[in-house]
């Protein structure tokens, strides 16, 4: 299988904070691919480093098949980067956005207003084509500024925070965007804070903790590494009460209902119990609780 | 698995450059009240000086004869100083790092805001020599003279824009990019742009003297009413070629090291 990014061994200081301590990363072509964190781990970094806005300490990296150091340009012939905030041009039309990176992207003047009219079209903005673009919503400018990175279909598109500070229904638009380009041969690396957007949207997740990648697999996997079905009590109002989580066998449900009997809000009027499948945000604690422990001694002995 | 996508093309020599100027152009015209600024403040100045300061400089009335030359210069500093708010701009929006994860020039987008800058300033400084003519500025240059005069505001244009677009890279923020830009402005001031730097006390002649307005201005007074130009005509350019020579570079350091501020 093709890799579109292949990373090894990334490391990146800043001043005194080491933000990547080795990381690794493999991700197949035209996979959605989402990496999570916490806010600071270094989710930025990465992508800068692969996009090759910024050099790592040590490590290497290729992006579409080229190093992103010594190839530099082969790659930027290769990506298109969303990043955090829209970057459009606010004072352009959205039709004079397009044609402008369809001109730098190597379009003629005529086929880059035929494409600019054509993602408007896609996009969902052809009644705004010809306002300046300070005046669309956030959701609008979202849209424009994907389809600013898709005047060429890239090899890998890079997505920083994509639907962060959208409204469910502009996520979701995304999103649907989002899916068909891997539907089309491009790789999506992705950085997301929103658990769910992972879960709909990514054929693999890695999250990132401590500067390297503390766990990878497909939503499935990460979901079955931490154990079974969680039991639930939640009172009259849906009010949760108690969690308890299982191994997944019969003796550790009995195990965990042993445990109801126990407790005295279970006795309660009202009080409903319930199991369900273990959501990605369970997984997402148990591996950064896990591995804030020994994270800080290791930090201060590097001091 | 089909895929359709595709790789760039590589662009032709200039395409990035020409984008860009046109990308600069209209956002220069979008920007009605900056330009009218970059016009009407100086013309105020101008009529300020010649009409309320004027006679109390100089009784014999020739004042705005002598003015002239310091109020082109200031109105090169208003229209450039724009492109350190442009730049800034530029950088906070995080369209920057759009450009640069893409297989262009670096400079390129740069150059975008300077040649609009020089084109803008052009035509302010156009606006403000009729306005000049109009309230009694009796220049004596001939064409030549007149060429060489809009060469050199040119260069002085070229120099502190680039000059301004590295302070906008340099710079955290819009807002504090036009603040540093106003300490630019102060510059004219302190040469012998408004009066002769004679009157000056001994420590601020010395600074008069030493910087790069002064040998400008008098080179633009020679060659628009035939005052003694001396060596002043060496020291403008070379003081030009050196200030743009230093800001291109430095600009470049700074263009390949920050990543849009976030």
């Amino acid at each position: 299988m093709t890799l579109a990014i292949d990373a090894r061994g990334l490391r990146k200081h800043f001043g005194r904070t080491e933000v990547l301590a080795g990381l690794d990363l493999a991700v197949p072509a035209g996979t959605v691919f989402a990496l999570l964190g916490p806010n600071g781990a270094g989710k930025t970094t990465t992508i800068n480093i692969l996009t090759t806005l910024v050099r790592a300490d040590s490590g290497t990296a290729l992006v579409a098949g080229h190093d992103v150091v010594a190839d530099t340009e082969e790659v930027k012939r290769r990506i298109s980067l969303t990043g955090q905030s829209a970057a459009v041009d606010g004072v352009l039309t959205g039709t004079e956005n397009l044609v402008m990176m369809g001109r730098l992207s190597g379009l003629g003047r005529r086929e880059a207003r035929a494409r600019a009219a054509e993602l408007l079209d896609r996009f969902d903005l052809a009644d705004a084509a010809g306002r300046r673009v300070g005046t669309y919503s956030g959701g609008m400018r979202r849209r424009l500024d994907l389809a600013l990175s898709l005047i060429i279909a890239p090899a890998v598109l890079f997505l920083d925070e994509p639907t962060t500070g959208l409204d469910t229904r502009s996520r979701q638009e995304l999103w649907s965007v989002i899916r068909s380009l891997a539907g089309a041969g491009t790789t999506v690396f992705l950085t997301t804070q929103y658990l769910e957007e992972a879960d709909r949207l990514a054929d693999r997740i890695a999250v990132l903790d401590g500067g390297r990648i503390a766990e990878e697999g497909t939503p499935g996997e990460l979901k079955a590494r931490i154990g079974g079905d969680v039991v639930e009590l939640r009172d009259a109002d849906g009010v949760l009460l108690l969690e308890l989580p299982t191994d997944g066998s019969v003796h550790g449900l009995r195990a965990a209902l042993d445990e109801l009997d126990r407790a005295p809000a279970a006795a309660a009027d009202g009080v409903a119990v319930s199991i369900r499948r273990p959501s990605l945000d369970d997984v997402f604690l148990d591996i950064t609780a896990r591995n804030a422990a020994p994270a800080s001694p290791e930090l201060q002995e590097a001091k | 698995m089909t895929t359709t996508t595709l790789v760039r093309p590589r662009i032709g020599a200039f395409t990035a450059e020409s984008t860009f100027i046109t990308r600069s152009f209209l956002h220069s015209v979008r920007d009605v009240e900056s330009g009218l600024m970059a016009i009407v403040l100086p013309v105020m100045l101008m009529l300020l000086f010649t009409w309320v300061f004027g006679n109390a400089i100089d009784p014999s009335g020739g004042y705005v004869d002598y003015v002239v030359p310091g109020i082109i210069l200031l109105c090169a500093g208003f229209g450039s100083a724009s492109t350190a708010v442009s730049v800034a701009n530029d950088m906070t929006t995080g369209i920057i790092d759009r450009f640069r994860t893409m297989p262009l020039r670096s400079g390129a987008v740069l150059t975008g805001h300077v040649v609009a800058s020089l084109a803008r300033n052009l035509v302010a400084t156009a606006v403000v020599i009729l306005v000049a003519l109009l309230v009694g500025f009796r220049p004596t240059a001939t064409p030549l003279e007149w060429v060489a005069v809009f060469g050199l505001v040119a260069l002085w244009i070229l120099a502190i824009t680039y000059l301004f677009a590295a302070i906008g890279l340099a710079a955290s923020t819009p807002e504090a990019a036009s603040g540093y830009g106003f300490i630019l402005l102060f510059l004219p001031y302190l040469s012998s742009a408004f009066v002769p730097v004679e009157t000056m006390p001994d420590w601020l002649q010395w600074i008069a003297e030493n910087q790069p307005i002064t040998p400008i201005i008098e080179t633009l007074r020679s060659l628009l009413m035939g005052t003694p130009m001396g060596d002043s005509a060496w020291w403008a350019v070379g003081w030009c070629v050196v200030i743009i020579a230093g800001s291109v570079a430095w600009g470049a350091w700074l263009f390949r090291r920050k990543a849009g501020h976030r």
